[in-house]
């Protein structure tokens, strides 16, 4: 099953031309600078802009074909939108606000206690929406437009409101709502962050245009791409738990054909996760380092070298067997090492670089 | 001639207004006797002024005067909420010449107004014959009419606090209802109305109070007819017409002092505590 969205559409002074398909169920990261046409994409699969031209499909269902002369009213399409500023009903409580959609449904699939439980909102029902904090807002938010059972869930920009302590607040109940609900979840952000805990896809927008799209590992270390010349850039990696050795306190995580060793977890053997290691943290060689307190020595290829407009740095893409990471090195060492698309590396990573994220 | 005739056998006719003598004895046992006693002249200016033992006949024009604002009110504010919504929410040709015929009332004189109504709705007006021929109504020199007239006059009060409190409702709030699923009217009715409530109601609460104190249109169009269209303010302009109705018309004037007061005093407290219950 696909979510495919393809549109064109000529604002005043910027046209917007995008296409892209990507697996549903699943989160895809739409990301992108201010005015790129994120939102445009967003406010088109709601059925709130109109553009000149698209198809919108969600699994076998078309929401919008202009070509076919089909076009679904936002009210007829069932999908969800979660705004950055939340816009709760400020004449409503937080259930009448959660039932609002609900109501108009019919009833679905997600049942309300279950939301209530994954979003942690229980103890709010009875409160009107100014009383409630920034992060208690956008979760009811979420809630309701998870409650009208949308077969698409959309979210601009959810966190973007709020300040680092309720992001963090709110993460975790995002990504249990993404293994919980079998969902297509279309997300758009500028946060990192947000990409390496949510992304299964990524598209990358550029100036109204597609300029990557695909599975995030993939797409998040692209060396030539934006997102991978940026200085929080870093390689994601799918994983699961391979085994813990509580001697030595070091778990050992697989993924991306290799395994890494990360200090001891508290997570059973299987369990998935994702691990990021951001791009500064890792060191090239071309032999092996003798007596060295690292515990991470991967076995690589380089694939591309992309340098950065001064000239002083370039970002090196490394390909593991299955899957890639990004390194940040200085031109001199690019030399040094001549490094090359081709070229065979050892990736030197410290176990305490490698950031790990829970699914 | 009597203050507040009915209306002539021949409809057409107009009853009198007014009536004929101008003239009045002034304070036939006027303060100058109690000069000096200064104790004497404030008491006997407290019963003159502060006396609210009102007369049978005083006590109807009260509730006359409440019972043609409430029509007015109930009729015109339903009118009002779907013509302010229709002036903040559509775009149409013949946009700009609704809202001037709305806002008429509030700048022509109050006289025109009631000789407007009467040629439309006059027994033999357009409208006026067409309600008679229908419904057997008629609104000319009756409560209805009366009602009519008060309607038209606050028509402008209301549409304006209501489209005020329209435009201030928050466009992304429909956007979100409409992505939950509700349509145009269920919209309409589940967030714009709720959202804009503070300003229908102190709309209708002003509305209330200033047709209690409605009197060019009424009286040109209703008649001064006691116990039928004689309100507070025909009531009190009776009064000073005839010899000695000073004490009348004073202690009528301030039952409608209270009763404006206690109406703005209304909208204000309504107003704030409803916008407290939108978070405001």
């Amino acid at each position: 099953m696909t979510l495919a969205i393809a549109l064109r559409h000529q604002f005043p002074t910027t046209a917007v031309d995008m296409a892209f398909e990507v697996p549903s169920p699943g989160v895809t990261v739409l990301f992108g600078p201010s005015g790129s046409g994120k939102s445009t994409v967003i406010n088109a699969a709601a059925g709130l802009l109109r553009p000149d031209r698209c198809r919108i499909a969600v699994d076998d269902q078309v929401l919008a074909d202009t070509d076919a002369g089909i076009w679904l009213p936002p009210e007829k399409r069932h999908v969800g939108l979660v705004f950055q500023d939340s816009r709760l009903f400020p004449h409503m409580s937080v259930e009448t606000n959660l039932r609002f959609g609900l109501r108009r449904s019919g009833g679905g699939p997600i049942p309300f206690d279950s939301v209530i439980d994954l979003l942690g909102i229980g103890a709010l029902l009875r409160r009107r929406p100014h009383t409630l904090s920034g992060g208690e807002r956008q979760r009811v938010a979420i809630g309701r437009a998870l409650l009208a059972q949308p077969r698409l869930l959309l979210m601009d920009e959810p966190l973007a409101s709020l300040d680092a302590a309720r992001k963090a607040e709110i993460m975790p109940f995002l990504t249990r709502l993404k293994t919980s609900l079998k969902l297509p979840i279309l997300y758009v952000t500028h946060s990192l962050e947000e990409v390496a805990h949510l992304a299964d896809s990524l598209v990358l927008i550029e100036a109204g245009r597609v300029a990557a799209h695909g599975p995030a590992p993939n797409v998040a270390a692209r060396a030539d791409l934006l997102l991978g010349q940026r200085d929080d850039a870093g390689g994601i990696v799918p994983c699961t738990v391979e085994s813990h050795d509580s001697q030595r306190l070091l778990t050992s995580l697989h993924g991306g054909g290799t395994s890494f060793l990360v200090p001891l977890m508290d997570a059973p053997l299987g369990a998935p996760c994702r691990i990021r290691i951001p791009a500064r943290e890792v060191i090239l060689a071309s032999l092996p380092p003798q007596g060295i307190s690292l515990h991470n020595i991967i076995t690589c290829r380089v694939r591309q070298t992309a340098p950065d407009p001064a000239g002083q740095t370039a970002m090196v893409e490394l390909a593991l067997p299955d899957g890639a990471l990004l390194s940040r090195v200085t031109a001199d060492a690019v030399g040094r090492l001549a490094l090359r698309p081709g070229t065979p590396v050892l990736a030197l990573i410290k176990s305490t670089s490698i950031e790990i994220l829970r699914e | 001639m009597r203050i507040g005739n009915g209306p002539g056998t021949a409809l057409a006719d107009h009853p009198p207004l007014l009536p004929l003598r101008h003239t009045r004895p002034r304070e036939a046992n006027g303060p100058v006797r109690v000069a000096g006693a200064s104790a004497a002249v404030s008491l006997r200016l407290y019963r003159r002024y502060m006396n609210l033992s009102l007369s049978p006949e005083e006590w109807t024009a009260v509730r006359l005067t409440l019972e043609v604002a409430a029509r007015a009110v109930g009729f015109g504010l339903p009118l009002a909420v779907l013509t302010a919504w229709v002036l903040t929410r559509t775009r149409f040709p013949g946009r700009p010449v609704l809202n001037a015929l709305v806002h008429l009332p509030l700048v022509l004189p109050p006289v025109v107004t009631g000789w407007l109504l009467l040629v439309l709705f006059g027994v033999r007006g357009p409208l006026g014959a067409l309600l008679q021929h229908w419904f057997g109504i008629r609104l000319v020199f009756t409560t209805a009419g009366a009602a009519l007239a008060c309607a038209v006059m606050t028509f402008p009060i209301m549409v304006r606090s209501i489209r005020l409190s329209l435009e201030a409702v928050d466009p992304r709030l429909e956007q979100a209802a409409r992505t939950l699923g509700a349509g145009r009217l269920d919209r309409l009715f589940s967030v714009t109305l709720p959202l804009a409530s503070p300003g229908i109601l102190v709309g209708a609460i002003v509305a209330y109070a200033t047709c209690l104190g409605e009197f060019g249109a009424v009286i040109t169009f209703a008649a001064n007819i006691p116990g039928e269209t004689q309100t507070l303010p025909l009531a009190i302009y009776a009064a000073l017409q005839v010899p000695g109705g000073e004490d009348k018309a004073a202690q009528l004037s301030l039952v409608s002092l209270c009763l404006a007061l206690v109406g703005l005093l209304l909208s204000e407290w309504f107003g704030k505590r409803l916008n407290r219950m939108l978070g405001r």
